[in-house]
């Protein structure tokens, strides 16, 4: 059997669910409270986004398949079986109006990690044929060229010499033995390829030897944004090839918030055996380098600065004061929103979103919450660690006519790095 | 002493006062709340009543309610009026015995035939006649003949009432009631092992004044003596209500006078006069004298639970029954779970790769 | 039946039964949850997965700052339910000597006048509580047939043990004790089938969002 079918995916669903989904299911007293930790209900006041309705076909089937009196039910037609049809319907609420940001997994009283839940529908929508148009395209582009975007060797080979020459320093390619192995996401090849500078600057100063590889420079997984793990597999195997082959110590993931949560912390379970290197996130590594000393900086931003919490990177992958220690060393004020860190709002773009053009109107509305956290402290600046939170924050503050400049933290530590040595034209 | 004579002049003769017998009337007026103005009709009704003939049958009993009314040895006013009821037949009572007393019970069915009262205490064997038997005749037969003149019956004592102590587990006679027996006679069930004494007269006092039976509760008792719980004109309620109870017979709660409700109390439960009328003329009753309510007055008392088992409580062991449940829901979920597993298992096995062809539907 | 026989039978054969539905039911609805299992996690740990797991269990029934304010209400009212009906069922003497039959064992009571008086509050919040699921958009969207009902079950024991105490004149006395307990039998029987398996369930579903969480780092 081949091809997108309602079986594979209520078989997909059936695989899905372990104890903690049917413990989930099992604690939901509909409270609601789910739906205020959303913004995709918040700001639209659209109770289908309420988060645990969006797993309502998951939760049928678990009925239907792992309990005891949810069998008659189903067998006796007091419970309807999953249609395809139904699938249809919530294709729009499983990938347009989830980013899998977590937040409400945090403030469920019950405790149902409801983030985790979506995640596992998404391979039974997948494999049911309902993912989005969009979605679809990034995994092919991901599998068949290497990047979701379509970003080949040579574009980044381009890109790699126009920042030596701009920074003067080397981007080492395929270098056997270096420390650190380098992802990066297409994202920031194409729109924010400052970032490649910024590490080679910050590498240079803390004396750190690393690499990019040719065979596996991409960081973003599309496979776990559009949840089928075959294909986020394929793509994470490319990567442990690569690290082994070069025999780095750790592989380094860059600004991206699913490329940090993929690699770090489903990649071992994807393939199946636990990595022979570590995983950093580039604000863990400078973290890292700020505590040994090995990073030395220069001057203060003044203006008010905030920093944008990736939901990935911080609440969903455990990377929360590293970003503030480093943003301390640069900015003299620093301005926390009003709910930051682990409970910080999405930018509403992640999770496959961005890459959904049928989600577009319904991501520039939602972004009036993180408008209303700017708002409340009056930020002047944003910094954030994901080029995907960055590009889309711009998008909505664009929108809304607010002008608040988008920093990337690595870049803006680089822009701070004390002068040593080469700096190239600046 | 003539069956002519009025009660009027018996009371006289005995030398009770018209003072203290208005008293009396007034008393028995207030007990079945009746109207103050109801007191002089009582009076004159008394006054003429004549001696009604009284049949009293004593079936599977202790004897223990007619100990109760006999009690006083004073002549007290119930004691006389009690002897202005022509007795005509009650085996602790009565001079005569054998084929004389039967006879005189035939005399007097036959003399006072549909006026007379039947009065009844002790349960009815059903299961073999010879469990009880008076003079050879069956409780059953004696009861079943009796009735069939009778103006009413009086079934004095929880075992006429409700079967009783003999009703209870296993009810090795079959012991039944008068109501279970008797259909189509007005019955009154003046219930307590032993009842109160002046509820007994109170009852009869209602019947000769007016000629008919009061007022009667689902379980046919008097309204009158049987309306309200023990629980509901108990003086420890308020203990109750606080929630101080006595956890023993003799700790300092129980010194206190606290509540009685964890020692088994069965007040909230049971319908009868004990709070307020009292036994032995008003001087105490169970709880105030420290022990709990039996429930005495209700039907099944004895197998009401347990006397020292609260209300609350379960009656059986549920301790038990939960350990075992536990267990066998244990080994059905481990069952259950184990399907569950198997099927997730099975699932994960047949996994089928999805590539980036298998993502359109038809393809 | 009398009613001497309906008091025992609501006290003996209709509470056994209603046990081991309860027990029996619980037991598999947690086992068929346990049994599935969970994958080891093969990823590097950051933190401990166990006490991440322990922690949300207590934490998780404390809600951050502007979640509270936020959803003030359903957060409050859930609270006051939730600890009077707890109190009301736990610290009345009567009650608490059915449990020591079972038990074994049984703890102080509060004085009854107090219990009095929570019942009173708790059956207020009830009330709200299901006005604010009709009212509330999303409650009201999300509430099928079983959430009504259950309501309906958790409240019954309090409302009629609330009778039952003050013998409100409705019903005989033992009546309303009658009808006390088979509410509270009821909910035995209909808990395994419906979300009241959350008084369980909680413990296991917070665990894992902790242990989840904690195992990389994050306190959830």
């Amino acid at each position: 059997m081949s091809g997108a079918t309602l079986e594979r995916g209520i078989h997909a669903f059936k695989e899905a669910i372990d104890a903690p989904v049917a413990s989930f299911f099992s604690s939901c007293v509909r409270c609601g409270l789910c739906a205020h930790a959303c913004l995709f209900y918040t700001e639209t006041e659209d109770p289908k986004y309420t988060p645990i309705h969006k797993l309502e076909p998951l939760r049928r089937v678990w009925q239907h398949e792992y309990t005891f009196w949810g069998r008659y039910a189903k067998a006796f037609g007091l419970s309807k079986p999953v249609t395809d049809e139904e699938l249809g319907e919530w294709e729009s609420l499983v990938y347009d109006s989830c980013t899998m940001c977590g937040r409400c997994s945090m403030v469920c009283p019950v405790g149902n990690d409801i983030a985790y839940m979506i995640r596992r529908m998404r391979e039974g929508m997948a494999a049911s044929g309902h993912a989005p148009e969009g979605l679809i395209g990034a995994s092919q582009r991901a599998v068949t060229i290497g990047s979701p975007m379509g970003v080949k060797l040579p574009a980044l080979q381009a890109q790699i010499r126009h920042l030596e020459q701009d920074t003067g320093l080397s981007i080492p390619v395929d270098v056997e033995g270096a420390e650190y192995m380098c992802l990066l996401s297409s994202m920031e090849i194409m729109n924010f390829p400052e970032y490649i500078g910024a590490i080679a600057k910050i590498f240079k100063q803390a004396n750190v030897t690393w690499t990019i590889s040719s065979e596996a420079f991409e960081a973003t997984n599309s496979g776990v944004q559009i949840g089928v793990s075959d294909i986020a597999a394929e793509l994470v195997q490319r990567v442990v090839n690569a690290a082994e082959k070069l025999k780095v110590k750790a592989v380094i993931s860059p600004e991206c918030g699913h490329a940090y949560f993929a690699i770090r912390w489903e990649g071992p379970n994807l393939i199946g055996k636990p990595f022979n290197f570590k995983v950093l996130h580039i604000m863990e590594l400078m973290d890292q380098l700020r505590e040994e000393g090995r990073l030395k900086t220069t001057g203060k931003e003044t203006q008010r600065l905030t920093y944008h919490d990736p939901c990935q990177i911080t609440r969903r992958g455990g990377v929360v004061e590293q970003p503030r220690n480093l943003l301390r060393m640069v900015a003299e004020n620093l301005v926390e929103m009003p709910e930051h860190g682990t409970m910080n709002w999405c930018c509403g773009a992640g999770g496959g979103v961005s890459s959904n053009e049928r989600a577009d109107a319904l991501r520039l509305k939602v972004f009036s919450r993180k408008k209303a956290q700017l708002d409340a402290i009056q930020a002047e600046g944003l910094v954030t660690a994901c080029s995907n939170c960055r590009i889309y924050l711009e998008e909505g503050l664009e929108e809304n006519n607010m002008d608040i400049p988008v920093t990337s933290l690595t870049e803006t530590i680089a822009e701070h790095l004390a002068d040593e040595g080469q700096t190239g034209a600046q | 002493m003539s069956k002519d004579t009025t009660l009027g002049e018996i009371l006289r003769k005995q030398g009770v006062s018209r003072r203290g017998f208005l008293k009396f009337c007034a008393a028995t007026a207030s007990l079945m709340a009746l109207p103050p103005g109801m007191a002089p009709v009582i009076a004159q009704a008394l006054e003429k009543a004549r001696r009604p003939s009284v049949i009293w049958l004593s079936f599977q009993e202790c004897t223990g309610c007619t100990e109760s009314l006999t009690r006083s040895h004073s002549p007290t006013v119930e004691g006389l009026i009690f002897d202005a009821i022509s007795l005509d037949y009650h085996h602790t009572l009565m001079a005569a015995s054998g084929t004389a007393a039967e006879a005189a019970r035939a005399a007097a069915m036959e003399e006072n035939y549909g006026n007379y009262i039947l009065v009844v205490d002790g349960s009815i064997p059903t299961k073999n006649a010879g469990y009880s038997t008076i003079a050879g005749i069956s409780n059953r037969d004696m009861l079943l003949d009796t009735a069939r003149g009778a103006a009413a019956i009086v079934a004095v004592g929880t075992c006429a009432a409700f079967g009783g102590i003999p009703h209870a587990n296993p009810n090795p006679t079959g012991a039944v009631s008068v109501s279970d027996l008797i259909k189509d006679k007005p019955i009154i069930n003046v219930s307590g092992c032993p009842p109160i004494p002046v509820v007994i007269t109170g009852v009869l006092a209602h019947y000769l004044t007016f000629g008919v039976i009061p007022e009667l509760d689902s379980h046919s008792r008097p309204l009158a003596y049987y309306g309200k719980s023990i629980h509901d004109r108990c003086y420890r309620r308020p203990f109750y209500d606080k929630g101080l109870f006595a956890e023993s017979f003799d700790d300092e709660g129980a010194k206190s006078g606290w509540c009685l409700y964890k020692l088994g109390c069965k007040g909230p439960t049971t319908y009868n006069a004990c709070a307020t009328t009292k036994w032995n003329e008003g001087t105490s009753f169970p709880i105030e004298s420290g022990h709990p309510c039996l429930g005495c007055s209700e039907p099944d008392f004895w197998d009401g639970g347990g006397f020292y088992k609260a209300i609350s409580t379960p009656t059986e062991n549920i301790g038990r029954t939960a350990v075992y449940a536990i267990g066998a829901g244990a080994a059905a979920g481990l069952a259950l779970g184990a399907i569950n597993r198997a099927k997730h298992d099975k699932a994960v096995k047949g996994h089928e790769k999805v590539t980036i062809d298998d993502l359109e539907k038809g393809s | 039946m009398t009613e001497t026989e309906l008091l025992l039978w609501v006290r003996g054969p209709a509470l056994q039964v209603a046990t081991v539905i309860f027990l029996v039911g619980v037991a598999v609805r947690l086992l068929e949850i346990l049994v599935l299992g969970r994958k080891v996690d093969l990823a590097e740990a950051r933190g401990s997965a166990v006490a991440g797991g322990l922690r949300t269990i207590v934490m998780r029934s404390f809600a951050d700052r502007a979640t509270l304010q936020r959803n003030a209400f359903t957060e409050v009212t859930g609270w006051i339910f939730h600890i009077g009906f707890f109190v009301t069922l736990l610290f009345y003497a009567p009650h608490i000597l059915m449990f020591n039959s079972v038990l074994g064992f049984s703890w102080p009571a509060l004085p009854t006048p107090v219990i009095d008086a929570t019942a009173v509050v708790t059956m207020i919040a009830l009330v709200v509580v299901l006005i604010h699921r009709v009212a509330n958009r999303v409650m009201r969207f999300l509430s099928r047939f079983q959430d009504y009902l259950v309501w309906l079950l958790t409240l019954l024991p309090i409302v009629t043990g609330y009778i039952a105490f003050h013998r409100v004149e409705i019903a005989p006395p033992p009546l309303l004790i009658d009808i006390h307990i088979i509410s509270v039998e009821l909910f035995l029987i209909v808990f395994p089938f419906t979300k009241l398996m959350h008084a369980f369930t909680l413990f296991m579903s917070r665990y894992y969002n902790g242990a989840i969480a904690g195992y990389r780092g994050v306190k959830s």
